[in-house]
C-alpha cells in the first residue's frame, strides 16, 4: 500500500461545489486534496453542459458551464489545491487517531481530520451496452476508457461510439494498433467536425474501417474477446474479429461507493443539518447536490452558501484551540495575503 | 388534459397533464420511474420514451441534438423520442407513451 498523504480536508468530487469548498476552507488556512473520477474539474457543468449558458450565478448575468469552472479554478488557485483525477473515492474508514482515511481505486491513500463529500449526482460512470456476457471481458480486453495507450499497441481494435471520446481515441490509437474499426449506429457523428473529417480521410485511405450498425454479441474465451457480432442495415449481421474493444457510449451518474460509507441516506442523498452541513458522522460534511435538508434546492448557489458554513465547523474540528474570527475579504489584510492580492506583498 | 404512460413493468397510468410543461416533467412529477438526469436539457437521454401509433406524427419533428442523444441509448426504435423535448399541448391530449428501460432511475 502506498504511503498516506496527509492533509487538512479531503474533498470527494471536483464539481462547482467541490471547487468552491477549496476557497472557503482556504480562507481559513485549510489545505485541500480533491478526488474525482473525471479527468478534469467542473462536474456536471463540464461534463454535461460545458457550452450551455447558466443565468442564475450571482453577479454573472450569463456564464457557460465551462467558463464557470474556469473562473472557479482561477479563484481557488492561490490555495494550491491538489487534484487526484481519474480516480474513484472508494473506501472510507475511521482511524484510531480520529482522522479519516480515504482510499481510491488507483490506490491513492489520503488521511485527514475532515472529509467533505461533494459528489453531486454521483460518480460519472460509463454507460454499458446491453451485450450479454460483456462483464466477463471488462478490464481484460474490453474497456470504457483509455488509461495507457500502450495497452492497445499491435491489437485488432474495435471502437464503438459517435461522440468526441470515440473519435479522439480512434485518431490517437490508429497509428499504434494493428487494425482499427469504428462502429456507430448512424453515419452521422456528434464529435467535432474536424475529428470526423480526419476519421473519414483515414477510412478513405484504407487505414481504418467504419461500420454502421449495432453491436449485439461478443465471443471469446477467458476474458479475451475474439469477435463482435454487428447488426448492420445494408450487410445484415457481420462478425468483426478483434482482440480489444473500447466502448464510448457516454457517461451517467451513479451514487457509487459513497453509498457504502456507512452514512445515513435519504433516497440516495446524504442528510445534513443546515448549520454546519455535517452528516450523521462528525467530521464528514456534504455540500452541493449530494446533500439533503428540508427546502434543499439543487442549485450551484446553494452549494456555495453551504461551503461557507461548512468551513467554519471544519476549522473548529481541525483547530479546536484556535479562535475563529469573522473577516471580510474586502478589508482583511490577512485574507488578502492568503489570496496573494495584498499590495504590500506584491511590492 | 391527460397523458397515458405505460411504465417499464407494463402498468399503464393515466396522468393529468399541464399545458406547456415538458412531458418528462409531468411523468416525473407523478413519481413514475424516469431518471431525467439532465433535468430536461436534452443531454442525457434518460427520459427516453416510445410513442404509440399515430401519435408520433402529431409531435413536433425531432431536432438534431435529440437525434444525437437518442443514438446514445441502446434501445432506440423508430418511435423513440426524448420526453423532455415534447411540450404538452391540446393536440397531445390522450397521447400514449411507454417508458424505455434506459429511463429507469
Ligand atoms: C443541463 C443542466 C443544466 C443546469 N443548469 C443549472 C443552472 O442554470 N443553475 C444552477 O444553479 N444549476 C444548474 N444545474 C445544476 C448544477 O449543475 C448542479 O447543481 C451542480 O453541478 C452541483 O455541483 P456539485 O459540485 O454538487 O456536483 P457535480 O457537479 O455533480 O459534481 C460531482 C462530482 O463528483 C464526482 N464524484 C462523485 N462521486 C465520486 C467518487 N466516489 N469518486 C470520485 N469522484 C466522484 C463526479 O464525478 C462529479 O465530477 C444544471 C444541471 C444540468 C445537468
Ligand atoms: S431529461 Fe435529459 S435528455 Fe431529457
Amino acid at each position: 500500500m502506498s504511503e498516506a498523504i496527509k492533509t487538512d480536508v479531503i474533498i470527494i468530487g471536483a464539481g462547482p461545489c467541490g471547487l468552491f469548498n477549496v476557497f472557503e476552507l482556504g480562507l481559513l488556512d485549510l489545505k485541500c486534496h480533491l478526488v474525482d473520477i473525471l479527468d478534469r474539474p467542473g462536474g456536471q457543468c463540464a461534463e454535461l453542459y460545458p457550452e450551455k449558458p447558466i443565468y442564475d450565478i450571482p453577479a454573472w448575468p450569463v456564464i457557460s458551464g465551462q467558463e464557470l469552472t474556469d473562473r472557479l479554478m482561477e479563484q481557488i488557485a492561490p490555495f494550491n489545491p491538489v487534484f487526484h483525477f481519474n480516480q474513484m473515492a472508494s473506501e472510507l474508514k475511521k482511524l484510531d487517531n480520529g482522522h479519516w482515511q480515504l482510499k481510491t481505486d488507483a490506490d491513492t491513500v489520503l488521511e485527514a481530520p475532515v472529509i467533505v463529500i461533494s459528489a453531486g449526482g454521483g460518480s460519472f460512470m460509463p454507460k454499458k451496452p446491453p451485450i450479454p456476457g460483456l462483464e466477463e471481458y471488462e478490464g481484460k480486453s474490453v474497456f470504457y476508457s483509455v488509461r495507457q495507450m500502450e495497452a492497445f499497441r499491435d491489437h485488432d481494435l474495435v471502437i464503438a461510439g459517435g461522440g468526441d471520446s470515440a473519435l479522439d481515441w480512434a485518431l490517437n490509437l490508429q497509428p499504434l494498433v494493428k487494425s482499427l474499426t469504428l462502429v456507430h449506429r448512424r453515419d452521422d457523428f456528434r464529435a467535432a467536425p474536424d475529428s470526423v473529417n480526419k476519421m473519414r480521410a483515414l477510412v478513405a485511405d484504407g487505414k481504418m474501417k467504419l461500420v454502421i450498425g449495432n453491436i449485439k454479441q461478443v465471443t471469446g474465451e477467458n476474458g479475451q474477446v475474439e469477435s463482435l457480432s454487428v447488426k448492420t442495415k445494408d450487410q445484415g449481421d457481420i462478425d468483426l474479429s478483434c482482440s480489444r474493444f473500447l466502448a464510448f457510449y457516454g457517461l451517467t451518474m451513479k451514487l457509487g461507493p459513497v453509498a457504502e460509507f456507512g452514512l445515513n441516506l435519504h433516497e440516495n442523498l446524504i442528510p445534513v443539518d443546515t448549520e454546519k452541513f455535517q452528516t450523521s458522522e462528525p467530521g464528514i460534511f456534504a455540500v452541493g447536490d449530494i446533500n439533503y435538508y428540508p427546502g434543499k434546492l439543487k442549485l450551484i448557489l446553494s452549494g456555495f452558501h453551504e461551503a461557507a458554513l461548512m468551513a467554519q465547523e471544519a476549522f473548529r474540528i481541525i483547530h479546536p484551540d484556535k479562535k475563529l474570527r469573522f473577516q471580510y475579504t474586502t478589508s482583511s489584510s490577512d485574507l488578502q495575503n492568503k489570496l496573494g492580492v495584498n499590495d504590500k506583498d506584491a511590492a | 388534459m391527460q397523458i397515458n404512460v405505460t411504465d417499464q413493468n407494463g402498468k399503464r397510468h393515466e396522468l393529468e397533464a399541464i399545458e406547456g410543461w415538458q412531458i418528462m416533467e409531468i411523468i416525473r412529477d407523478y413519481g413514475l420511474p424516469i431518471k431525467a438526469e439532465c433535468g430536461g436539457s436534452c443531454c442525457c437521454a434518460t427520459c427516453h420514451v416510445y410513442v404509440t401509433g399515430d401519435w408520433l406524427d402529431k409531435l413536433y419533428p425531432m431536432r438534431d441534438d435529440e437525434d444525437d442523444m437518442l443514438d446514445e441509448t441502446f434501445d432506440r426504435e423508430d418511435n423513440s423520442r426524448l420526453s423532455c423535448q415534447l411540450i404538452m399541448s391540446e393536440e397531445l391530449d390522450g397521447i400514449e407513451l411507454t417508458l424505455s428501460d434506459g429511463a429507469r432511475p
